[in-house]
């Protein structure tokens, strides 16, 4: 159980809103802030750069032409994918202590979301059309095919990114209010107040705010799984040995489960150890998530193998060359890199003693979160450098522009976390309050 | 000015979210029908405990998927079979391929009822409301519990309700300016 019992309800709002209201800010937000603003420098000027000149900066060619932008796109979908569900799903479960840790991970889930919705935009040899495909009346009569897995994509990532932050926004608009109330500032009171939208605690709104809270979990769930299956079929609809397989949609979903448990433990860590909220986001809290983990990385160890399976299954020559090939070909050192990374460190977690040790954890998740990055290239490279014909195989080789907007993004959603942490309440409030007084009920 | 003309009502504030629940459950059964309640986080029991429940969320949720879900199938539709017919090696359009999108817009449709709902319902955004013209009143988002008795109450009278709500052993009783 965590120990919030020995808080009060004052003791909360006073620790918790602190944070944000405090005048001074500590030397390592500013450090990484620094850091990550430079590095979302980066990002947008290389972003700038590729709208000059066009794809012919990134190292993609026929006939390997999703390379870096596609793998970073999906690597931060699937991070996006864990926040709302963590949070939706402890919330659905009723389980007392995913309060601390929901809030933050459905900002983790808002901003690698946006990241994500990004890249299919960036990788458009021609992104100041991207608005073909919305259906809208135009002269040129014409509608998206709709039988198109990217244009389900674009629908899918519309509906998820609306919803988490209609659900965000829903839980943190008491804590906005209790921002307002306590704001020792005109401007800051004023800022506050307009977020919180007048909230002020009534019986009657709680009440709703709690049932909004609930269908929103419950529309949430099944969102989140149709969001990442679409991003399976976007391959599965190829014809590329590789990716021509039914079994990506539920594959992709674990993929993604797995990487956004991981980015929320690289997350939680930090958080925990930066404002020391080891009361709010306990060892219990670590134990879990690492357990979630673990399971997750055992169905997606088992993907792997029924990947191959299947290849040797269907007798195809080309489904099985590209497995072998991914195995012993040019790439293999990143193959072989992510079924490290990705099966076999999380073995670790078996052990209780690695479970709790935060920083073994810390360190894990970020083996993960790299290996996840070289599964999502292994998937999408090695099965298009070499299809049907050998005259018209390939090798990728990324450019200084790929490296630059794989780690800009990186940076970017550091620049926008660091900003939520510093104005926004990183645990919600009224939630600690009510675990008080479940826990003032059960002694 | 005369407070007791220019009033909103009175508002007694209680230590813990038990006190409070006693209090409106007390309130009610005196008689008292315009009450509210404020409290920092959800009580449970609280809005039965002031005479009322209010539900209708999760029709609002239903009303707002089917608008969506028929719309975006309906658009597609039209956009496949009427409009612009797409006939590509003898494969007309089958609906199985709509419903992605359909899904999609059903949840997204629901997600947004739900969200406007909850405000529209609770009169949000308000930024102005008596209450707030109780000095004190910043507590109720931080660890106050307040019980509101609204003078347009028919049973509200200053003097007979501050020594009603003065028995509930609130922390306080105060007027509230209108």
């Amino acid at each position: 159980m965590s120990s919030v019992g020995v808080h009060s309800y004052g003791s909360i709002s006073q620790k918790i809103s602190g944070i944000v209201l405090t005048a001074g800010t500590a030397r390592w937000w500013v450090i990484s802030f620094a850091a990550c603003s430079l590095l979302t420098l980066v990002f947008f000027g290389a972003i700038g750069y590729l709208f000059y000149t066009g794809v012919g900066i990134w190292g993609l060619n026929v006939p390997v032409v999703w390379a870096f932008d596609i793998t970073n796109y999906v690597w931060w979908i699937a991070i996006a994918m864990s926040g709302t569900f963590i949070s939706a799903v402890l919330h659905l479960t009723r389980q007392p202590w995913g309060a601390s840790i929901s809030r933050f991970a459905e900002a983790m889930t808002v901003f690698a979301l946006a990241i994500a919705g990004m890249f299919p935009i960036l990788h458009l040899g021609r992104p100041w059309f991207f608005y073909w495909l919305t259906p809208y009346p135009n002269v040129m009569a014409l509608w998206p095919q709709w039988r198109s897995p990217l244009v389900w994509d674009f629908f899918a990532i519309l509906a998820y990114l609306l919803l988490s932050l209609l659900f965000w926004y829903l839980g943190l608009i008491p804590d906005f209010a209790t921002l307002r109330d306590r704001a020792p500032g005109r401007g800051t009171q004023i800022t506050y107040g307009l977020l919180a939208l007048g909230w002020r605690g009534e019986a009657r709104h709680w009440q709703r705010r709690q049932s909004a809270q609930l269908l929103l979990a419950g529309l949430a769930v099944p969102l989140v799984v149709s969001v990442h299956s679409v991003v399976g079929l976007d391959f599965a609809a190829g014809n590329t040995p590789g990716w021509h397989s039914t079994i990506f949609p539920p594959f992709f979903v674990a993929g993604a489960m797995f990487s956004g448990f991981a980015m929320a433990m690289t997350i939680v860590v930090l958080l925990r150890r930066a404002f020391q909220l080891g009361d709010y986001i306990t060892a219990r809290h670590l134990d879990n998530l690492a357990k979630l983990i673990l399971a997750m990385g055992l169905v997606l160890a088992y993907s792997y193998v029924m990947e191959l399976f299947m290849a040797w299954y269907s007798a195809d020559r080309y489904e099985i060359y590209t497995a072998l090939n991914r195995m012993r070909g040019p790439y293999a050192p990143v193959y072989w890199s992510l079924i490290f990374c990705v099966v076999v460190v999380p073995q670790a977690l078996w052990s209780r003693r690695v479970r709790h040790s935060p920083w073994t954890l810390f360190g894990i998740s970020i083996l993960i979160n790299v290996g996840m990055w070289l599964e999502r290239f292994m998937l999408i490279v090695t099965s298009e450098h070499r299809d049907f014909l050998p005259s018209a195989w390939g090798m990728f080789y990324p450019t200084i522009w790929d490296w630059a907007i794989l780690i800009g993004s990186i940076g970017f959603f550091g620049w926008l976390l660091l900003l939520f942490v510093r104005f926004v309440p990183v645990i919600s409030m009224a939630e600690m309050r009510e675990l008080i007084d479940h826990q003032r009920g059960a002694s | 000015m005369n407070p007791e003309h220019a009033a909103h009502g009175l508002l007694a504030e209680f230590p813990s979210p038990a006190a409070l629940l006693q209090a409106a459950r007390a309130a009610h059964e005196a008689g008292f029908r315009r009450l509210e309640a404020y409290s920092p986080m959800p009580v449970e029991g609280l809005v039965e405990a002031l005479g009322s429940t209010d539900g209708g969320l999760p029709r609002l949720a239903l009303i707002g998927g089917i608008v969506g879900g028929v719309l975006t199938f309906a658009l597609q539709w039209v956009s496949v079979t009427i409009d612009y017919p797409l006939n590509v090696g003898g494969r007309t359009p089958a609906w199985p391929g709509l419903i992605p999108a359909t899904f999609e817009m059903t949840v997204l449709g629901a997600a947004l009822a739900v969200f406007f709902g909850v405000l529209l319902r609770s009169g949000l955004p308000r930024l102005y409301h008596p209450v707030f013209n109780d000095d004190g009143f910043a507590a109720a988002s931080s660890d106050g519990f307040f019980l509101c008795i609204d003078a347009a109450d028919p049973l509200y009278d200053p003097r007979q309700t501050r020594s009603f709500l003065e028995n509930l052993q609130p922390v306080r009783v105060a007027v509230v300016d209108a």
